[in-house]
């Protein structure tokens, strides 16, 4: 173990100049051999499930449609021309921005409540807040697309005790839209939820008093005590989220299946319509690779925050 | 003008808890008062309720002439350091001192010329752009400090604030905490459980013990003239030896018998007050250094031959600790030229024109 410490710490000045050595070598050299072959069996499983897939996916984006014959970036230069296909752009853009919006203003909202109800209180509302982000998406999306569908609409009939008219939920593009990001809120809120819970509670009680000494006001504690407190969490948890509802599938796939024309589709489900359901499997792989540089960037900022603010606050 | 008073103060918690159990106190403008007490005594509860952090359950404070049961912290122009100092992690030492003048909507430049003053009085201009986290104990404690100045506020309240920091730091900080209020001249609450804070800090101490107040008054007044065994107890360090003993008249004099079959003449000064204690079960109260080797020719004091367990070398004085039949460990304090070794027998001398004798159903000093 002794000679394995002495060679990590004197890998950097081991560092030939001249060749600039493979990340793979560098990695190698710095941490000890024994913890690297450690870690080979992760490798693996992510090579298989991850590297493995992807690198397939993008070969298989470079050919036609019968996958006989490459045919470079044409997929992605079709895509890009296509209208149906620049809506979806789009509908994922407006679906997962809107729907992380509101899942982050709800979750935090239930998050300040529970926290100020007294212990005893608090277990079964958060057991029952947490509810819907346990059920199965595919399951509760099929009880929501009965409360929206026409002929059966609870909701609707609800709102018709209160003479309001009946809303085509499903039927007309906004509604549908609306109708989707409801749902996802739905699913994800709690999520946000119990993560808002834990970083309210570790902020310390001394801070909201030293605040109200001070002369803070309720407004004033959140805005100058709590969001800056928590603002290492809510930016995780948002951008996280970010890329967990940009890849939503179920429930669009279930609740509209894209529909009424198309326009409710993100790119996953739209890349299941086009790759699976119309045969045109190198396109639908281009489709859902679009996908990726978008996540990329939210990922960087992810790892990013993280870094930061965590040398920040000194954790 | 800002006077504190305390009338009739309750504090119950819920569950039946009464941590306070009503407390009168005057405090007057400028004057620096300690709460001490043993941990769980509600000095705290006391120092919260003064800040507004803590519901009143009865009875009434008033700050500067105003009843402020009902008024929220941020309208008692109260400021407050905290054991743990409070600071706000996410803000620089200035913005964490300014953060009070920036909600009161004082204006930039004298927000500027209060946290530089503050600043300079407690030596920390240089650490103004730093986050708390990049600072000692001692440098948050002063920023806690300086937050609290620059708000010029009527009261100071401290709640141990030195508990967190080392035994030399807090003796530092200790005479730096005194300093500055003595130039800044706020009236001001201070929280401690440490008797020796209290005594150095204090203009007058504040003796708590299960939520009453014991006795109250200046630093030498609880030393000499302690009012209860609680106070006699409590204030100085090593503490009062207390022994059992009789008051024996005596053909016009009183003599103290102790276990042992010792018997020492009381000083005819005292007789007087303790001639109605005759035949009397009481408590002898002498402090440490009351007890000190035997020396020729004084009259008013009376020996005793003890057999030390302990010696404790301090330098420029030596304990030693004993024990007699019916007590616990007791301590002198003795020259340090004295030659004493543990298992020799050793005169002692008690002074007992110094002593306090208690009574030991009511605890009262006599
Ligand atoms: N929030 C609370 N709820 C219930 N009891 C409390 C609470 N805070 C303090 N107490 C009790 O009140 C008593 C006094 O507490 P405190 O004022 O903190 O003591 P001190 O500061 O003198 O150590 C203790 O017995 C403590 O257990
Ligand atoms: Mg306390």
């Amino acid at each position: 173990m002794a000679s394995d410490a002495t060679i990590a710490r004197n890998a950097p000045t081991v560092a030939p100049r001249a060749a600039p050595p493979t990340t793979l070598q560098k990695m190698a050299r710095r941490r000890s051999t024994v913890a690297f072959l450690l870690t080979l069996p992760l490798l693996g499983v992510i090579g298989g499930l991850v590297a493995w897939p992807a690198a397939y996916a993008i070969y298989l984006s470079t050919l036609n449609r019968r996958m006989t014959a490459f045919i470079g970036l044409e997929n992605y230069a079709i895509l890009l021309d296509n209208d149906t296909f620049r809506m979806v752009i789009w509908q994922s853009c407006f679906f997962a921005i809107t729907a992380v919006i509101l899942k982050a203003l709800i979750g935090f909202w239930l998050a300040h409540m529970l926290h100020h109800i007294p212990t005893k209180g608090q277990r079964i509302w958060r057991g029952m807040l947490l509810v819907p982000w346990v059920i199965p998406p595919a399951l509760s999306t099929l009880g929501w697309w009965w409360m929206f569908e026409p002929s059966y609409s609870s909701i609707n009939w609800l709102l018709s005790v209160f003479s309001v008219p009946p809303v085509p939920w499903l039927g007309e593009k906004w509604w549908a839209r609306i109708s989707v990001i409801i749902v996802n809120v739905w699913y994800g809120a709690p999520f946000f939820m119990i993560m808002y819970l834990a970083a309210l509670k570790s902020v310390p009680d001394q801070l909201y008093e030293a605040a109200d000494i001070d002369g803070a006001t309720g407004w004033q504690r959140l805005r100058y005590v709590t969001l800056p407190m928590m603002r290492n969490i809510i930016s995780i948890t948002v951008l996280f989220s970010l890329i967990v509802t940009f890849a939503n599938y179920d429930i669009v796939r279930v609740l509209t299946n894209g529909g009424p024309r198309d326009l409710t589709h993100v790119f996953a489900s739209y890349a299941f319509q086009v790759g699976v359901l119309s045969g045109n499997i190198p396109r639908g792989a281009a489709v859902s690779l679009f996908m990726f540089p978008l996540l990329a960037v939210i990922a960087y900022f992810v790892l990013r925050g993280i870094n930061q603010r965590t040398k920040e606050i000194g954790a | 003008m800002a006077q504190v008073s305390l009338r009739r103060l309750v504090k119950e918690y819920e569950g039946g808890v009464q941590a306070v159990k009503g407390i009168d106190l005057e405090i007057a403008d400028h004057e620096f008062v300690v709460l001490v007490g043993p941990s769980g005594c509600g000095k705290s509860t006391t120092l919260r309720m003064i800040a507004g952090l803590e519901d009143i359950t009865g009875g009434e404070i008033s700050i500067g002439g105003t009843v402020v049961n009902d008024i929220p912290p941020r309208d008692r122009d109260i400021a407050m350091v905290f054991q743990n100092y409070a600071l706000y992690p996410h803000m620089t030492v200035f913005d964490n001192m300014a953060f009070g003048l920036v909600l009161r909507k004082f204006r930039k430049e004298e927000i500027q010329r209060r946290v530089m003053e503050a600043a300079r009085i407690l030596d920390i201009t240089q650490l103004l752009d730093r986050k708390p986290r990049a600072l000692s104990g001692g440098q948050r404690q002063r920023v806690a400090m300086g937050r609290a100045i620059v708000r010029d506020p009527k009261v100071f309240l401290f709640d141990e604030p030195l508990s967190n920091l080392d035994a030399k730091l807090r003796v530092q900080m200790r005479t730096e905490i005194k300093k500055v209020v003595q130039t800044v001249r706020t009236t001001t609450v201070y929280v401690t459980h440490d008797q020796v804070e209290a005594m150095t800090l204090a203009d007058r101490v504040v003796v708590m013990n299960g939520g009453i107040i014991e006795q109250v008054g200046p630093p030498q007044e609880l030393y000499h003239r302690p009012a209860t065994r609680f106070v006699a107890g409590f204030i100085g360090s090593p503490a009062m030896n207390f022994i059992p003993a009789r008051v024996e008249p005596a053909s016009g004099a009183l003599n103290l018998r102790l276990p042992g079959d010792i018997l020492l003449p009381i000083p005819p000064e005292r007789s007087d007050r303790y001639r109605s204690q005759g035949g009397r079960e009481v408590l002898l109260g002498i402090r440490p250094e009351h007890l000190t080797e035997t020396r020729q020719g004084r009259a008013t004091y009376a020996d005793l031959e003890v057999v030390p367990e302990v010696i404790e070398p301090m330098g420029m004085e030596t304990l030693v600790h004993f024990h007699m039949e019916g007590t616990r460990d007791l301590c002198a304090r003795l020259d340090p030229t004295i030659p004493a070794a543990p298992g020799q027998p050793l005169r002692l001398t008690a002074d007992l024109a110094n002593m306090h004798l208690v009574d030991p159903q009511s605890g009262k000093v006599l």
